[in-house]
């Protein structure tokens, strides 16, 4: 995995280490949840005091010890999959097929696996402790062939469906997972010490844990009350076991209706789920704690592991944005770390921190700003062109226009690849999240074939003036991925004769030309007839919002940014003697001006400023989804706290005329 | 320590306090005579200057008000129809919701009926004729909110004509407001459901924005919330409601919350930021509050021997908190610092009990519990506001202003009683936040909607 392999000494001593604690941490509460869980299952509303001694007495049984072990095995196991999955930036599909993608990535996959048997070992253990009809797989029949031998033995159906449950439930976690983007772990607008947050956020787990146990008690018994008799047979095939005709079988009304196996069900789902989401909770409660990493150290060994340097770090994201947590820390609360900030370097007198902080800042804003920038251009450049030939583009348009509500992938000639995928890929590559980067809209998708770029380019004049004055995004994106789902229809309806009107202007010498749009409106038309299917549509059509979120994916590296400079500076006015500030202050004021703009121009799109659905009960953590809102406050606190500080001294300031005007709008709160 | 009793005796019913000049505070017969006064010319302009964009607002609210006097009587009414209807309901409710905020501690004020105990918790009684119901300032413009008792918010802007009417559908008993600060254009509302936070652009020249800017903010069984507060960065809102123990702090932007949980006291009905932002005040419906500290949000408990505290001011430096405890007539101080780690025991700073003076209009009895507390932005003047006694005719709600010292020792001086018109009330007070030449108190009275006093510093 990457964030191993690479092993960045943060990665070796902090995070590793964070995780082994988070993990012994849920190893320890086993037995506690286990013995609620023992007291749960076995329940008997009239006889409490039998009820009592019982559980009591199965606390020590060497089968519960076992068990305990086993689930400890389960944890250690979800640990390692939560520190091998996890990421500080969401990835976000843009379209369902890119969802698909996602779930059916070999990584994906493997971690459903894995999910599916850790589930049936969890369920496993349930059965055990549960005891009475759930024990055993197989037990010896009872009725007429008892006289043939006591050997016969018959298939439980009771643990068999335990056993199922818990591979459903293992799959719907994994598969939830990816859906609410579990794996992403966000961090706390406040800071609080470990166990106070556990404790705060542990009735929230025992809600969650139960409702989503109840979803799946749901889905699962309807399933299993359609497919339920395949795995039963297959099983007793296997393993040779009888089917006791006498009993009900379970994926009948009446098997399926009883109460107390829908309990039983329910509490043992509760706790599966439960002890999951412990684990996952303390993980995050432990990797997003915040750290504080030196300003400036006296070694020169220790000099990567300082403030400026670990800014600069590209690899190891989780390091790069505790660290910008700890400047945002560090700027608000506590002035003798602002003073090393500040301070100027021993031999010398340059004020190297404060340099490298300050130029870090800067390049992930400006770098945010160019983003917003490019894929504006992208959406408006699609919106308004027209093209000034090209009827197959209007052919094209008309035949697409129906369908494409949003399309937003930026030109290509101008950024090979869509804004968010580009950081997804990055992202991908350092902190080994489970994104499909490929499968969001790209060009060098696995989708485009190679009969487009084959296309792509060929000499032929319209062709080219096509592709590069017209450039409408979705029509590049979307022909491609089309045409790769349908390359055998192509093939065949070249065949077939097609009731298109074949071009007959385009004289002979433009040979090549004339197949290149005879192939072009092949291409249309297939395009047409599947933009007219409903599951087609359905699959490519953009999500909406979904590419403003992946645009400000990794929107809270900028939001600490913006907080760090911002109150850097503001108590810069009465904290920094030598005046290092001053320097660097025209090219915050101009990035954090530039990037308001952009931001604002960004709202103005559609979808991006409608507000996500709030998602009812699931650990999934959905703050991704707004914060594209929680940085454009950020920025605009940011830049009042500047001139609210300096006040009249930043006209005196040299920033372009522009931004003098923007400037003054703020210091007159007019914004 | 300092007592009512050091004070210049009050003016008789008829004067106003105008403005303080050379540690006195001077008075006049009509709050309109104060440009005819003489003042020294140098110290005459600032004042006048910048009070004249706070006493045209003033004037052209009372005219609203005015304007609206049939129809806030006639909602007022229907109101108190309306009160009186739900009160079986709103016990209904209030068990419901009880239920739903069940949270371990069971206090007896849990059950009360959640809309009368509002103004219980508020500090405010909603009588007829008080037809404001919570204001608040501008931290860094000449700008203020008004909620009216009709549950919508008028909006004054000293450098605009238009003065925009907030109204919501969820905007019900607003109990109190705040803008947001480094931000122009936030207002944050308190109401019974939920808390609203409205978007109002400056420059727009609309006057009644769509329901559309406001964003509204809930979470299950944080209802009603009674207090909130910004912290002085800008980027969190603490919200309060007396019914849960939990005290929300709230991204704004991004609508997501993390509740704040403490066992002991009930509810939470009164917040309050340090201005340095390091400290926050959170009183309890029982006889204890709290002072959370806001880097790792951890708190001290501090329970009170009488009852629950009354109201709490900081000092502009956040190293210091004034609070009053009801049923006690005294003012208390914490002072926190950074090195000792705490006080350990709160000093009574001034004792503010029953004092009568006798003048030439009969006799005034001044003094009583503390409704509430305010301390200028420059820390040079705390104007406490005194409950009055409905039952004598002598003794009314009066605002007493001290001087304060911090060096050497920290002590309250006295500096005399605010007197209003004839049969104003005051009912809250208010420092204007950004007065540039000297504190700037705003009186929201009863029948007044203010009365802007200025105490020019030598």
């Amino acid at each position: 995995m990457p964030s191993c392999a690479e092993s960045s000494w943060f990665a070796r001593k902090v995070v590793r280490w964070r995780a082994t604690a988070s993990v012994s941490w849920s190893v320890l509460l086993l037995p506690a949840t286990t013995m609620l869980f023992i007291f749960l299952i076995r329940f008997q509303l009239f006889h409490p005091i039998q009820w009592t001694s019982e559980c009591l007495g199965l606390l020590t049984a060497a089968s519960t010890i076992f068990s305990l072990l086993l689930l400890s095995g389960v944890v250690l196991v979800i640990g390692f999959f939560n520190l091998e999955y996890y990421t500080v930036v969401p990835s976000i599909p843009c379209s369902r097929v890119a969802l698909l993608a996602k779930v059916l990535h070999p990584r994906q996959c493997v971690h459903s696996l894995v999910h599916c048997t850790v589930g049936m070992v969890v369920m496993w253990c349930a059965s055990v402790m549960a005891g009475g009809r759930y024990r055993t797989l197989g037990f010896p029949c009872t009725h007429s062939e008892s006289s043939s031998g006591a050997h016969d033995a018959c298939l439980n159906e009771y643990h068999l469906f335990f056993l199922l449950a818990g591979a459903f439930m293992g799959y719907s976690h994994s598969f939830l997972g990816v859906v609410q983007n579990m794996n992403y772990v966000s961090f706390q607008i406040i800071q609080q010490y470990k166990y106070l947050r556990f404790k705060g956020s542990l009735p929230w787990v025992v809600k969650c844990s139960a409702v989503q146990s109840l979803y799946s008690v749901r889905n699962y018994v309807a399933l299993y009350f359609f497919f339920g008799h395949i795995p039963r047979a297959w099983i007793s095939n296997t393993l040779n076991l009888q089917i006791d005709s006498s009993l009900h079988s379970l994926d009948s009304l009446a098997g399926l209706l009883d109460f107390s196996l829908l309990y039983h069900l329910w509490i043992s789902g509760t706790f599966l789920l439960f002890t999951w989401y412990i684990t996952v909770l303390l993980f995050r409660i432990y990797v997003t704690e915040s750290y504080s990493f030196p300003v400036q150290s006296t070694f020169a060994e220790d000099a990567e592991q300082c403030l400026p340097k670990v800014l600069a770090e590209k690899n190891t994201l989780i390091m790069k944005f505790l660290a910008l947590q700890d400047l945002a820390l560090l700027s608000q609360h506590s002035p003798s770390r602002r003073q090393e900030v500040f301070s100027l370097s021993q031999p010398g007198g340059h004020p190297h921190n404060w340099n490298a902080i300050s130029k870090e800042c800067l390049a992930l804003l400006n770098e945010l700003m160019q983003r917003l920038v490019a894929h504006h251009d992208a959406v408006a450049s699609n919106g308004r062109a027209k093209p000034p030939s090209a009827s197959s583009d209007a052919r094209s348009s008309s035949e697409t226009s129906g369908t494409e509500d949003l399309p937003q992938t930026p030109r290509p000639s101008v950024l090979m690849r869509t804004p968010g995928s580009v950081f997804l890929k990055s992202s991908n590559r350092s902190v080994g999240s489970p994104v499909t980067a490929p499968f969001t809209p790209d060009l060098d998708s696995p989708f485009s074939t190679p009969a487009l770029r084959r296309l792509a380019p060929q000499p032929g004049p319209q062709q080219a003036t096509w592709f590069s004055s017209v450039q409408s995004p979705h029509v590049m994106r979307r022909g491609p991925k089309l045409w790769s789902a349908s390359t055998d229809s192509q093939t065949n309806g070249s065949a077939t004769a097609s009731p298109a009107p074949a071009p007959s202007s385009p004289p002979p010498e433009q040979k090549p030309s004339f197949i290149a749009q005879w192939l072009q409106n092949r291409k249309e038309q297939v395009r047409g007839f599947l933009a007219k299917r409903v599951l087609v549509v359905y699959l490519f059509n953009k999500l909406p919002e979904a590419s403003s979120q992946a645009l400000f994916a990794d929107g809270q590296a900028h939001i600490w940014a913006l907080e760090g400079l911002s109150h850097l500076v503001a108590s810069s006015f009465s904290e920094d003697k030598y005046g290092v500030v001053q320097t660097t202050l025209p090219s915050i004021l101009g990035s954090m001006l530039s990037l308001q703009e952009a931001v604002d121009r960004h709202f103005k799109l559609p979808h991006a400023s409608s507000k996500p659905v709030k998602t009812s009960c699931s650990l999934g953590d959905s703050t991704y989804k707004t914060l594209r809102f929680a940085l454009r406050a950020a920025l605009k606190t940011a830049i009042y706290r500047i001139t609210s500080t300096f006040g009249e001294h930043l006209n005196a300031v040299c920033i372009s005329a522009e931004h003098q005007k923007r400037l003054q709008q703020f210091m007159e709160f007019k914004e | 320590m300092c007592s009512l009793a050091l004070f210049p005796p009050p003016l008789p019913s008829g004067q106003v306090t105008l403005y303080e000049a050379n540690n006195e505070l001077v008075s006049g017969g009509s709050p309109d005579c104060y440009e005819k006064q003489h003042w020294e010319p140098p110290s005459l302009n600032f004042p006048r200057e910048t009070l004249k964009p706070h006493s045209r607002p003033e004037s052209s609210s009372k005219a609203a008000f005015l304007d609206h006097k049939d129809t806030l009587w006639m909602r007022s009414a229907g109101a108190w129809y309306k009160y009186t209807y739900k009160t079986f309901s709103g016990c209904v409710l209030a068990l419901l919701r009880w239920m739903s905020s069940f949270h371990g501690s069971l206090f007896p004020h849990l059950t009360v009926n959640i809309t009368a105990s509002i103004p219980h918790f508020v500090f405010l009684s909603f009588s007829k004729s008080f037809a404001v119901r919570s204001f608040a300032w501008h931290p860094h413009t000449d700008k203020f909110a008004v909620a009216l008792l009709d549950d919508s918010i008028k909006i004054y802007n000293s450098r605009s004509a238009t003065a925009p009417t907030l109204k919501h559908r969820l905007q019900r008993n607003v109990s109190a407001m705040q803008w947001k600060p480094l931000c122009a254009s936030a207002l944050a509302v308190a109401c019974h459901t939920c808390l609203l936070v409205w978007h109002v652009d400056p420059t727009s020249l609309s006057t009644r924005p769509s329901s559309g800017c406001a964003q509204v903010l809930s979470h299950p069984g944080h209802s009603p919330v009674t207090s909130i507060a910004w912290s002085p960065s800008g980027s969190l809102l603490v919200s309060a409601s007396p019914v849960d123990t939990a005290m929300m702090v709230w991204d704004v932007a991004a609508e997501n919350c993390v509740p704040l949980q403490r066992v002991g006291g009930g509810g939470v009905t009164n917040v309050s930021w340090s201005p340095d932002g390091s400290r926050l005040l959170a009183a309890t419906p029982s006889a204890l509050f709290r002072v959370w500290e806001t880097r790792m949000w951890t708190c001290e408990r501090w329970p009170c021997l009488k009852g629950r505290c009354q109201s709490g001011c900081w000092s502009p430096d956040g190293s210091r908190l004034l609070f009053s405890v009801q049923g006690e007539m005294v003012i208390y101080a914490l002072t926190f610092s950074d090195m000792t780690g705490g006080p350990k025991s709160a000093a009574v700073v001034a004792d503010l009990s029953e004092t009568t003076f006798s003048g030439t209009g009969g006799e005034i009895t001044v003094g009583g519990e503390v409704q509430s507390l305010a301390w200028d932005p420059s820390g040079e003047r705390l104007a406490v506001l005194l409950k009055g006694n409905a039952e004598s005719s002598g003794h009314s709600a009066i605002i007493a202003v001290f001087k304060t010292r911090s060096s050497p020792v920290f002590e309250l001086l006295p500096c005399g009683f605010v007197r209003g018109e004839a049969g104003a009330e005051p009912r809250l007070i208010q420092f204007h936040p950004h007065f540039q030449h000297g504190a700037l108190l705003t009186v929201v009275s009863a029948f007044f909607v203010e009365l802007p006093l200025s105490t020019s510093l030598a």
